[in-house]
């Protein structure tokens, strides 16, 4: 059924607010629907002039409106960038209101830290309002291989009135390895990683506060997903920790964390995993067993580990059979 | 020179034929991706069975659960990139033997994920493949016998959906390392056996050719492995036609009967005409 404008603001508005469609002012924009919603969108005062989003240690929902990934504000004296667009667009603009309350300079910059949907579901917000979408050399590509995948699968997870208007929106401004972008008065600097959490990982380093931006290669709390190459992780993890940084703000788990601490327990887990899946291989157990156990020992120590656990060491067997 | 230009006008036409099928099935799959299309039921995965049905098998009957073949896969696909799959054979109850198996999935853009050829004698009783599953479908495995007589099992694997999509993890490594095989060779389990376990893997993106080209809109044509052949001493084991169901990395691991200690060969051919060939000496079994 096609949907008009003034219906998809009321299926917007129902969906964020959960009372009757028709209670709705028809006059309000997207972006005052989403401030005036249930989701309670707090950005905390991380270091001088950049804050963060925490987003809840769950699977995105209809009930969380995809707000499951931790967010980045950095302001400078001309420009905003932000760190990922969020899980749905009703978070986009609900971050959008936030940085208004904080900030009257322009969103110049949306970067994507990588390919997934709680990070990049909110692009097409920041599209309308002039951001440049900056993203990993890769994320193009990636998104052309997953993003009809993403819109297809997710409706069903996340229900046809959270998915109105998600578009998959690739960043127009790449980084081949390392790029800096000044916002007057400090200067984000950003680097693309070899294959690891996905294969289009970035992360954004605040200088003037030594704040990192790590994006999914860290995960605190929730089980660390496994979509690009255990081995490339496992192997980029000095590097990772190598970064100078005072704090970080990873991509799920407390904002912000103490660094390089943050890492410690996401590399037990690895080296849990790839000890285990390297014991299946050599015994000659199948993969459809191998998974049924690898990685276990760690189970008491993540949320969603039901979720991931299985998944991650059939990737992690996939890639270490060619050891 | 004039090789190559032959080999690139031979594949013109199948590799067209191809495209068709895939943009055909792309309409169909995501273009009535609706809200009434949010995820494929039982029924739904049935329904596109019954219509496939025909256009791979004619009219010729086919056999329900009669314990020729079973299969085996997650009720729950962990990574939709990834579900591994396993189709026995009882031979007590095929004793002609099983000429060919076909792999089929429902509700992927190509169903049919592959068709595999069963070496006489080579005592393939049992097969393991792993492949992209794009929706909650019915995986389906349809042996052949010897006589003609087609048997199916069928089980029905919810993707997981989410973040997990059927596409290759790490691109530029996959078309790095393309073309490289590993086989491994487990001795038997049971002492007065002979059927012993071969396991072939081979580097390919297996690329679906879904995706579109941001400035052209086209279709980035798809590179995947067509043909595989497994043989012992030019006497085969096992052959496949296959598609952009099987997973990257293309990965078989099966049953194997050994006539003589003849070297285990391997020839690929993947839908850019590479050809891809291998050997292994039989590794002593200790029978």
């Amino acid at each position: 059924m096609p949907i008009d404008g003034t219906r998809r603001k009321l299926v917007n508005g129902f969906a964020c607010t959960a009372v009757s469609a028709a209670m709705l002012p028809c006059c309000l924009g997207r972006a005052a629907l989403a401030a005036a919603g249930s989701l309670e969108f707090k950005l905390r005062n991380v270091a001088d002039r950049v804050f963060a989003f925490q987003g809840v240690d769950e699977l995105m929902s209809a009930a969380n409106q995809g707000a499951i990934s931790n967010l980045g504000v950095v302001v400078g004296t001309d420009a905003v960038a932000v760190i990922d667009s969020g899980g749905s667009l009703i978070e986009a603009n609900a971050l959008i209101a936030a940085i208004g309350k904080i900030s009257a300079k322009p969103v110049r910059y949306l970067i994507n830290t990588h390919m997934h949907p709680d990070h990049i579901f909110g692009n097409a917000a920041f599209q309308e309002i002039g951001a440049t979408i900056v993203g990993h050399h890769n994320l193009p590509r990636a998104l052309e291989a997953r993003g009809a995948f993403y819109l297809q699968s997710f409706r069903e997870q996340i229900g046809e009135a959270l998915m109105e208007g998600i578009e998959i929106i690739p960043p127009t401004m790449l980084v081949d390895d390392r790029l800096q972008l000044d916002l007057g008065g400090r200067v984000l600097e950003l680097q693309a990683w070899k294959a690891a959490h996905t294969d289009n990982d970035l992360t954004v380093f605040d200088s003037a506060t030594r704040t990192l931006f790590a994006g999914d290669l860290v995960f605190m709390g929730s089980l660390p997903t496994l979509d690009g190459s255990l081995l490339g992780w496992l192997r980029q993890m000095d590097a990772l920790a190598a970064i100078g940084a005072a704090r970080v703000v990873p991509g799920h788990g407390p904002v912000p964390a103490d660094w390089p601490e943050a890492l410690t327990a996401e590399r037990r887990y690895f080296e849990v995993l790839a000890r285990d899946i390297r014991k299946a291989i050599a015994d000659g157990t199948p993969l459809s067993e191998a998974v049924k156990t690898a990685g276990r020992s760690e189970r008491g120590n993540w949320h969603l580990f039901d979720d991931y656990n299985e998944r991650n060491a059939t990737v992690a067997f996939a890639e270490l059979e060619w050891e | 020179m004039q090789d190559h230009a032959y080999r690139s006008r031979q594949l013109a036409l199948p590799l067209a034929a191809i495209f068709a099928a895939i943009m055909l099935a792309v309409g169909t799959l995501f273009g009535s991706s609706g809200a009434a299309n949010a995820q494929q039921t039982a029924a739904t995965s049935d329904r596109i069975w019954q219509d496939l049905k025909g256009d791979v098998f004619g009219d010729r009957a086919i056999l329900v659960d009669t314990g020729v073949v079973r299969v085996e896969a997650p009720k729950r696909a962990q990574d939709a990139a990834i579900v591994p799959v396993d189709i026995y054979i009882d031979p007590a109850k095929a004793p002609d033997g099983i000429k060919s198996i076909t792999l089929i999935i429902d509700v992927n853009p190509a169903p049919v994920a592959a068709t595999f050829q069963i070496g006489k004698d080579a005592g393939v009783a049992h097969l393991s493949t792993r492949v992209r599953v794009n929706d909650y479908s019915y995986l389906r495995a349809i042996a052949e016998t010897q006589g003609g007589e087609l048997h199916m099992a069928q089980t029905f694997v919810k993707a997981s959906g989410g973040c997990s999509a059927p596409a290759v993890k790490n691109q530029d490594e996959a078309m790095a390392t393309m073309g490289q095989m590993k086989l491994r060779q487990f001795p038997p389990q049971e002492t007065m056996t002979k059927t012993q376990e071969l396991q072939l893997m081979i580097r390919h993106p297996n690329n679906s050719g879904l995706q579109r080209n941001p400035l052209t809109q086209y279709f980035i044509p798809a590179h995947f492995v067509q043909k595989l052949s497994i043989s012992q001493a030019d006497r085969p084991i096992l052959s496949m036609e296959g598609g952009i169901s099987i997973s990257e990395d293309p990965n078989f691991r099966f049953d194997f009967t050994a006539h003589g200690t003849g070297q285990i060969q391997v020839e690929a051919i993947d839908t850019d005409g590479k050809v891809f060939r291998n050997q292994w000496p039989l590794e002593a079994t200790g029978l």
